[in-house]
């Protein structure tokens, strides 16, 4: 019995530790600038927990066959060590709180700064089960939105006519736009329920809280088409809540606008 | 040591001995049955969503019986997926997981632990049972009311889950039941809680000085501190909330929100405030569920490993650190909600913290089983598998506590994998292991010894082959509460994945059946159990099985030894009841 029983142990443990190695499903690959720090604290926290994994298991797995009953023996009466407490508590603690402080660099250059001067600024109004874009038009100034005035059809977030501001404003539904090499302030914000706005590739995730503007910014930093993603449970089809990220060149981006704003 | 008698006799008539009982025995088998029937329904729940997840568009005849309005097309829709997601969750959470180990075994063990004749407000402790019950009763009615159960998930998140039914089916009725069952839960937990805390601070027997209590009743009494406090503070949350539903107030909906169309009449509450008074209450009972599991699994390991546990006083010190800290972390939840990211950089610190007593506790049991004489019972190989499933599931914590991290893989299936792991299946494993263990104690029989290995091998290797998987999916990106993949392209490739996990599930689910065929057949046909068949040390060990109405009877048992004295050099045998006479020999 303990024998089968370590086996499996060491079974599943080499299981999984292939299953991470090997990679066969895994993160995409990363392409906002602060994404590889992300991935560099992931793999490293993955190490270390991955080998205090397997030393854990195999420990388990190891005491289970060398201290399986033998005979008549009386086991060992020894129970309490203060300094192995210690030794062992200290050493974890060490680990953890290192660990914790590092994960926070990432997170200190995203949310702790201020978007950066200059990034172009994209409002993202999520509503179930759709993304809303909005960009500030050549003014660069969002203009003025009214609830009253949302209506599905033709005005999804709102727009006041009556303000300048607003008669520039370019509106999307699912498709947002943006200029590779650029920092991007997003201002996300819900019509509805929470969201969550979720593109894998950017490493970026953050909720759509209805009554909040929530300010996020990132630099994308290769082109392509990705898919949005909603996090946040918000109803009937929450699964099916895609939309399209495309990064651009900026002459591609320009002319994108362009195409909007001549409709 | 065993032959202690009833002298006040048990109540005669069936109804106030089984039914409306005070004895805290018959309250704890009335917690464990409910808590069979809840996992029995959690888990079809759970096969059905499985089901839909590996073939989304299958039409399933048969299954659409049991939910003939949900399923009325034969498919599992995905606003039926949703809702038994809800369902599964509140079902697994609630009365499975809070359900049987403190309510069930606690009841059962901890007055007869401390060597008390009952709890300390037997009328009280009946009404907790009942008001739970009635609990359940009133969250299973969901499934049956107009629109059905509800989807917003058992963390039923504002606004989603206060707007009513425009936002949703199931967000009326079914909604408003959803949070009478869970009050009538905080209720029903709030009078257990108070029970168990003074039963252990004022009924222990002579001689049960707090250092030689089992690490067992250590659980229960911190778990019942830890629900004492945080089921209050749930049950105001549900109050606000049914009032926002149903009262036309605004604690959790802002004003100017557009639902299906239609302009919604709130102004000026705040859906972040539900989630800080949801998870307040939410991080805690996390260690609700799983401590007791800890006490047993620490309980059972010393007693088939013939060793004393390792390192007792870290041990109950642990179980301290881990219940306070686990009032401090819950924003941990909550890291790409939106709240302050100053605050989240505190709960990061806090939640990597809370890692400490937990390793604490692995190194000491790991440490138990150092020069052991191990027994492979059927309770061991529960208690060993929960060291492994343990470490599993807490070293991806590391992870989810790091905000940055936490970034990537906040509500995807790795937070899925993650606690499932670490409180579901652990304390589930707890769960078993107290079954296998105490059995002979509750019903006078042993359980079969086959079916129970059996039965260990195939959940073990199940369990890691349903959840280890979902570690990857949720790092490729898959989130949570999905009904399917095919909306999303990045999602393609994964779907495999969820066809073997659910072959997974249905079998780990199929082992299970072994366990209820062997609970109640052995009920009737089992072995008959010796007044202490594992040649354990505690208290429960020197009565009869199934023990007397008043446990004790006349003689009050006196304690002189601690609850682990085992291979005692010079002692005669390889344990002392803890109510062995005192000066033991050296030889
Ligand atoms: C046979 C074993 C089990 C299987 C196959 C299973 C499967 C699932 C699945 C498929 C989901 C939905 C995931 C999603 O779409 O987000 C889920 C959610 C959940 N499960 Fe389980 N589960 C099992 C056992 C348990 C146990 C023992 C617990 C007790 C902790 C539990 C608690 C939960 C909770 C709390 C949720 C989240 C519900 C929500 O998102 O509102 N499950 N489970
Ligand atoms: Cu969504
Ligand atoms: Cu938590």
């Amino acid at each position: 019995m303990g024998l089968a029983l370590a086996l499996v142990i060491g079974l599943i443990t080499l299981g999984t530790v292939i299953l991470f190695v090997g990679r066969f499903w895994w993160f995409p690959e990363a392409i906002s600038e602060h994404g590889p720090s992300i991935d560099r604290q992931f793999m490293l926290t993955l190490t270390i927990i991955g080998i205090a994994f397997v030393l854990a298991q195999a420990a388990l797995a190891f005491f289970i066959v060398r201290y399986r009953r033998r005979g008549e023996q009386r086991a060992s009466y020894w129970h309490e060590s203060p300094r192995l407490e210690v030794l062992w508590t200290t050493i974890t603690a060490a680990v953890f709180i290192t660990l914790a402080i590092l994960g926070q660099r990432v997170w200190a250059q995203l949310h702790l700064n201020a978007p950066p001067p200059g990034a172009l600024q994209v409002e993202v109004t999520a509503q179930q089960f759709v993304w809303n874009i909005r960009y500030p038009g050549p003014d660069g100034k969002f203009g003025r939105t009214r609830t009253e005035l949302i209506n599905d059809v033709d005005n999804p977030v709102g727009l006041d006519f009556t303000d300048p501001a607003a008669q520039d404003d370019i509106v999307t539904v699912n498709q947002m736009a943006i200029p590779v090499n650029r920092d991007i302030h997003v201002i996300l914000r819900s019509k509805d329920v929470i969201h969550s706005f979720w593109v894998p590739p950017l490493r970026m995730k953050q909720d759509a809280v209805p009554g909040l503007a929530i300010n996020i910014h990132f630099k994308a930093v290769k082109t392509g088409q990705f898919e949005i993603a909603c996090a946040e449970l918000c109803g009937l089809t929450h699964h099916r809540m895609r939309g399209f990220l495309l990064v651009l060149p900026e002459p591609e981006f320009q002319k994108w606008l362009q195409q909007r704003t001549n409709l | 040591m065993t032959q202690a008698v009833a002298t006040h006799a048990a109540p005669k008539s069936f109804i106030r001995r089984y039914i409306f009982s005070t004895d805290h025995k018959v309250i704890g088998l009335q917690y464990l049955f409910l808590a069979m029937v809840a996992v029995a329904i959690g888990i079809v729940l759970s096969l059905y969503m499985r089901l839909r997840l590996a073939w989304p568009t299958e039409r399933w005849p048969l299954l659409a019986k049991l939910f003939p309005n949900a399923m009325a097309g034969g498919t599992i829709s995905p606003e039926f997926y949703l809702s038994l997601v809800t369902m599964h969750g509140t079902i697994m959470i609630f009365f499975v997981l809070t359900t049987a180990p403190l309510g069930g075994f606690g009841n059962y063990f901890l007055p007869i632990q401390v060597g008390a004749h009952d709890m300390a407000f037997p009328v009280l402790n009946m009404l907790s049972f009942w008001v739970t019950l009635a609990g359940f009763l009133v969250l299973m009615a969901a499934f049956f009311v107009s629109g059905g159960a509800p989807i917003s998930g058992w963390t039923a998140y504002a606004p989603l889950s206060a707007v009513g039914e425009i936002a949703g089916p199931g967000l009326g009725m079914g909604q408003n039941l959803w949070i009478l069952s869970i009050a009538l839960f905080c209720i029903a937990s709030l009078l257990g809680a108070l029970n168990f805390i003074t039963t252990t601070l004022n009924l222990r027997t002579k001689g049960m000085s707090m250092t030689r209590l089992p690490l067992t009743v250590w659980a229960w009494f911190t778990t019942a501190v830890l629900a004492l406090l945080a089921f209050p503070v749930l049950l105001a949350g549900g109050i606000l909330l049914l009032l926002d539903r149903v009262g036309g107030t605004s604690f959790f909906v802002p004003g100017g929100l557009i639902v299906s169309d239609k302009i919604l009449p709130h102004k000026g509450g705040s859906p972040l405030l539900w989630q800080h008074l949801f998870w307040f209450f939410g991080h805690p009972e996390v260690y609700i569920a799983i401590l007791p599991g800890m006490g047993i699994t620490s309980h059972v390991l010393s007693t088939f490993a013939r060793k004393p546990i390792f390192g007792y006083r870290a041990m109950v010190a642990a179980i301290f650190a881990i219940g306070l800290l686990g009032f401090l972390v819950w924003g941990h939840h909550m890291f790409v909600s939106g709240m302050s990211p100053y605050s989240a950089i505190a709960f990061s610190l806090l939640t990597l913290s809370i890692g400490v007593p937990s390793a604490i506790k692995t190194f000491n049991w790991l440490a138990t089983l150092y020069k052991a004489q191990i027994r492979f019972t059927v309770p061991m190989l529960f208690a060993l598998g929960f060291v492994s499933i343990f470490v599993t599931g807490g070293l991806s914590g590391i992870i989810l506590g790091q905000t940055s991290l936490d970034i990537p893989m906040h509500d995807t299936y790795f937070v899925v994998a993650h606690f499932h792991l670490i409180m579901g299946v652990a304390a589930i494993f707890g769960i078993f292991a107290g079954t296998y263990y105490w059995f002979p104690k509750m019903f006078g029989r042993m359980m079969n010894e086959t079916l129970g290995k059996l039965h260990f091998w195939l959940t073990f290797i199940g369990i890691y082959a349903i959840f280890i998987p979902m570690h990857v999916m949720g790092i490729a990106g898959h989130p949570r509460r999905y009904a399917e993949t095919a909306g999303f392209d990045f999602l393609a490739p994964l779907q495999p994945l969820h066809v073997f996990i659910t072959i997974a599930a249905l079998i780990t689910a199929g082992a299970q059946l072994l366990f209820f065929f062997n609970f109640f057949w052995s009920i009737w046909k089992g072995k008959k159990a010796e007044v202490n068949p594992w040649r354990a040390t505690t208290l429960e060990w020197t009565i009869p099985s199934p023990p007397p109405h008043d446990n004790f009877g006349p003689q009050t048992p006196v304690v002189h030894h601690g609850p682990y004295e085992y291979s005692v050099p010079g002692a005669a045998e390889d344990y002392i009841l803890q109510t062995a006479p005192p000066a033991p020999t050296k030889a």
